[in-house]
């Protein structure tokens, strides 16, 4: 469905996408994982047609984005990150002039946007201003204006950001609803549990590269350990105490506010610190996530 | 640890008087003001604007004009009518557009409010500003006036405090309208009582202009009461009319700055 | 829990098969917009040119000596100052339109960028905003000329039909370039300037209230090089019915040139912002 070889986009000097290959089957939720700043807005844009691209090749539905962009495009359903939707309208004419845009005919309109409404739960919304919704009701309604022509392709570009944890619920539900609908989805973020939850495969990218590639288990398998322990000491010793317990665990990362030791078991390791006389202030043991994948990969957090 | 236990004992804020606290939000003005100078000299241009066009363009195919009796040029009767026009938009136009902008938008009064400002302390801040920036542009229109040859008597020197007169009043009640408002589709009232009474107020004409009934309807008109007052003075021929126009004004400004102390009180202190 | 795709035809969305069909799909956008807002401008639009025209064609009007001769034809100061000021109003209605609510869409609200993520492109954008912009000012000036025709100002039926259509072009005119400016702005600031040295002087002399032989020999030819003048004249010209074919010809042509190459010019900026 999509496809991306060597694909770069620069702004002037910056370079935002380093040349990353890319491949997307239809029906998968396909996630695009990492740090603001890393190039998955820009690569998205480019997927979208609405950036053209500074090298490389990129194929969608076979065709290429500079060519047949309106082809493409009536074919896709996009939610940007940033809403844009009118606040002079109430919600049901954001739908319905959305709808016209693609070229269906009024009834036909009409009757999706029921249907839409009652999708993303807004049905008593509809004659709401959209000044007047909850952040949460916003990305639903563009949620639901992306899908008015019934897209193979929905490009989410970081749906959830900024909602708080029963919204983004409710919207990973619907975007599940979807997939299992057959819609091949596409969506960035820089949350690991959306990640996880959502994506059947994904990349991690980092500053323009593509620097992990595989489903969300594979990665933390292939870059992780089982557990990790947490260890809280005081400010500013952590970096110190990392070398009395290095031999505990396969692999030590040093946080300012904490260590973590990575190992298939992570009471063990907490037992053995204890043993060594040293007394952290908190401990905690918890499965990897592509947290730790990200930040064995590279050196950083996801979220600054 | 020193960050946070030092300073304390140091000095200890307490209220503003409430000249002080005027005179910040004045400055406060100036330097937003001082990034936008083009912005605050060509919001001079306009009465000039007018003068030229209508006062000389037109005024070059009027003939045999009189007023209070005299023959007189038109471009010296049109020219005060813009003193007292320019006076009422632009204080207006800050009253109501910006006022809305800064009261809704910008939470700035929310801000200032939560230092130990007043609510009054707000309302005569920004009228002084904008009466500074009004008093500038008249001192220039008048100079200009004179370089024309458009003024022949001292009494003129006074439109400077009649024009400040004309915009304080507006601008009181200007914002006291616009605590009243709740979107921008209600400005168009604003533009509806204003431009009918920049056309009408014998501005550009004399009153006598009217039949007899519609005549003293315009007269207690708030711009017409400044056009006499600002026109009786440059012409150097005050009357009773400019008397009854300097009670009005000031009757009409009083009204205006009772109820915006009033309704900011229940707008942001609530 | 309705599913996905189901219930009802499925009409494949598709590429618009030229600019003209791109266009009508954004009538509905339109059509909403005024349906939602055409309050808020109701007064501005059809009252203010009425107020004016009262107040300085007829009040004023009545000091002003109603010589044919310094009123470039006119019978009365009515009669030449009711053209000018329809043409002016076209003027404040382009200046209106393609301002503020042009900035909106970029900046604050971003509506061309949910535009852009369907099949449409720029110039299906400009197309439909620009064809809203003169139906808009064709009813608005229309509307004006009707109010005027019962006061004996204008000379032939057919002149003023004429006279009617130009505004049109008019519009187009002033339109195009400043939603070229709208679109090609960093901050609304901008916005204050245009008005204040671009509009207002343009309105007040260009030949709107008094004929431009008063400004002097010398300024006389700095205000016929405005657009407005063209179109003031052009439109005083046919509501009189007194027309000089070669000069209304050379009116047409500047106001359409202008209006073409700041049509082009705003499709690639708009295209410029919206995909980069």
């Amino acid at each position: 469905m999509i496809s991306a070889r060597g694909l770069r986009k620069s702004f002037g000097d910056f370079e935002a996408v380093r040349g990353i290959d890319v491949s997307v089957r239809p029906g998968v939720a396909f996630g695009f994982l990492g740090p603001n700043g890393a190039g998955k807005s820009s690569t998205m844009r480019m997927i979208c047609c609405v950036s053209p691209p500074s090298g490389g090749e990129l194929r969608v539905f076979g065709m290429d984005p500079a060519k047949d962009g309106p082809k493409i495009k009536a074919r896709l359903g996009v939610c940007p990150q940033e809403d844009t939707l009118d606040v002079e309208l109430n919600v049901y004419d954001n739908l319905f002039v959305y709808g016209r845009y693609f070229g269906l005919p009024r009834a036909e309109v009409k009757g999706r946007i029921e249907e839409l409404l009652d999708f993303v739960q807004l049905t008593d919304k509809a004659k709401a201003k959209v000044d007047d919704l909850s952040g949460g009701m916003k990305r639903r309604l563009t949620i639901a204006r992306s899908l008015i022509n019934r897209p193979e392709i929905l490009v989410l570009d970081e749906p959830t950001t900024g909602l708080d944890p029963q919204a983004r619920h409710v919207i990973w539900d619907r975007l599940f609803r979807l997939k299992q609908a057959g819609v091949t989805l596409l969506l960035t973020t820089h949350y690991m549990d959306e990640a996880e939850q959502l994506c059947d495969e994904l990349v991690v990218m980092d500053q323009g590269r593509i620097v992990a590639h595989g489903t969300p288990l594979g990665l933390i398998q292939q870059h992780s350990t089982r557990e990790v322990a947490e260890l809280r000491f005081g400010v500013g010793e952590h970096e110190a105490l990392a070398a009395k317990v290095e031999d505990l665990a396969e692999r030590v990362e040093v946080l300012p506010d904490r260590l973590l030791l990575y190992s298939d078991d992570g009471e063990a390791v907490i037992e053995a610190v204890h043993s060594r006389d040293l007394s952290p202030v908190a401990t905690l043991v918890r499965r990897s996530s592509l947290e730790d994948v990200f930040l064995h990969l590279t050196g950083r957090t996801l979220v600054d | 640890m020193a960050l946070f236990t030092a300073a304390v004992s140091a000095t200890v804020a307490r209220p503003l008087r409430g000249g002080e606290a005027a005179r910040l939000l004045l400055w406060r003005n100036i330097l937003v003001y001082r990034r936008a100078w083009l912005v605050f000299i060509t919001g001079f241009l306009e009465p000039v604007f007018y003068l030229f066009s209508i006062g000389i363009g037109v005024g070059a195919m009027v003939v045999g004009f009189e007023y209070a009796g005299k023959p007189v040029d038109y471009r010296e009767f049109v020219a005060p009518g813009m003193i007292a026009a320019s006076a009422m938009n632009g204080s207006l136009l800050d009253a109501t557009f910006n006022f809305f902008f800064k009261l809704k938008y910008n939470k700035l009064y929310d801000q200032m409010l939560a230092t130990p400002l007043r609510t009054v302390d707000i309302a005569v801040g920004e009228i002084l500003w904008n009466q500074l920036r009004s008093g500038i542009y008249v001192t220039a229109f008048l100079l200009i006036m004179v370089a024309m040859d458009l003024v022949h008597s001292w009494w003129a020197l006074l439109v400077v405090p009649a024009a400040l007169l004309i915009g304080s009043a507006f601008g009181a009640v200007g914002m006291a309208l616009t605590t009243y408002m709740t979107s921008w589709q209600d400005f168009e009232k604003v533009t509806l009582a204003m431009m009918p009474m920049f056309l009408f107020s014998a501005t550009f004409f004399p009153v006598t202009a009217y039949p007899e009934w519609l005549r003293w309807i315009v007269e207690v008109t708030p711009l017409y009461r400044g056009v006499v007052l600002c026109r009786e003075l440059t012409l150097g021929v005050p009357s009773w009319g400019s008397l009854v126009s300097v009670v009005y004004l000031l009757a009409f400004g009083a009204v205006g700055l009772v109820v915006v102390r009033r309704r900011l009180d229940s707008l942001l202190l609530t | 829990m309705t599913d996905y795709a189901d219930s009802g035809p499925a009409t494949p969305p598709t590429a618009p098969a030229g600019l003209v069909s791109g266009a009508l799909r954004m009538g509905d956008y339109w059509l909403t917009v005024l349906a939602r807002t055409w309050k808020g401008g109701v007064i501005t639009t059809f009252v203010t040119p009425f107020f004016y025209v009262l107040a300085l064609g007829v009040l004023l009007g009545g000091f002003v000596e109603a010589d044919p001769a310094t009123l470039e034809g006119a019978d009365s100061y009515l009669a030449f100052v009711a053209p000018g000021m329809v043409a002016a109003h076209a003027m404040t209605i382009a200046f209106s339109e393609m301002t503020y609510p042009v900035y909106g869409m970029v900046k604050w609200q971003r509506i061309y960028f949910s535009m852009i993520a369907s099949p449409l492109t720029a110039s299906h954008i400009v197309l439909a905003q620009l064809g809203f912009l003169m139906l808009r000012t064709l009813f608005a000036c229309g509307v004006f000329l009707l109010v005027l025709a019962p006061f004996g100002v204008f000379g032939t039926w057919w002149g003023l039909l004429m006279a009617w259509l130009v505004q049109g072009l008019v519009v187009l005119a002033f339109g195009t370039p400043v939603l070229l400016f709208s679109l090609s702005i960093k901050g609304e600031e901008s916005f204050a300037l245009i008005f204040r040295l671009g509009m207002i002087p343009l309105t007040l002399f260009s030949g709107t209230f008094f004929p431009v032989a008063n400004l002097g020999p010398v300024l006389e030819k700095v205000a016929m090089a405005s657009p407005l003048w063209q179109g003031v004249n052009l439109t005083r010209m046919l509501a009189l019915g007194e027309i000089d074919w070669a000069l209304a010809a050379v009116h047409v042509g500047y106001l359409g040139l202008l209006a073409g190459v700041c049509w082009w010019l705003a499709v690639r900026k708009l295209d410029e912002r919206l995909v980069s």
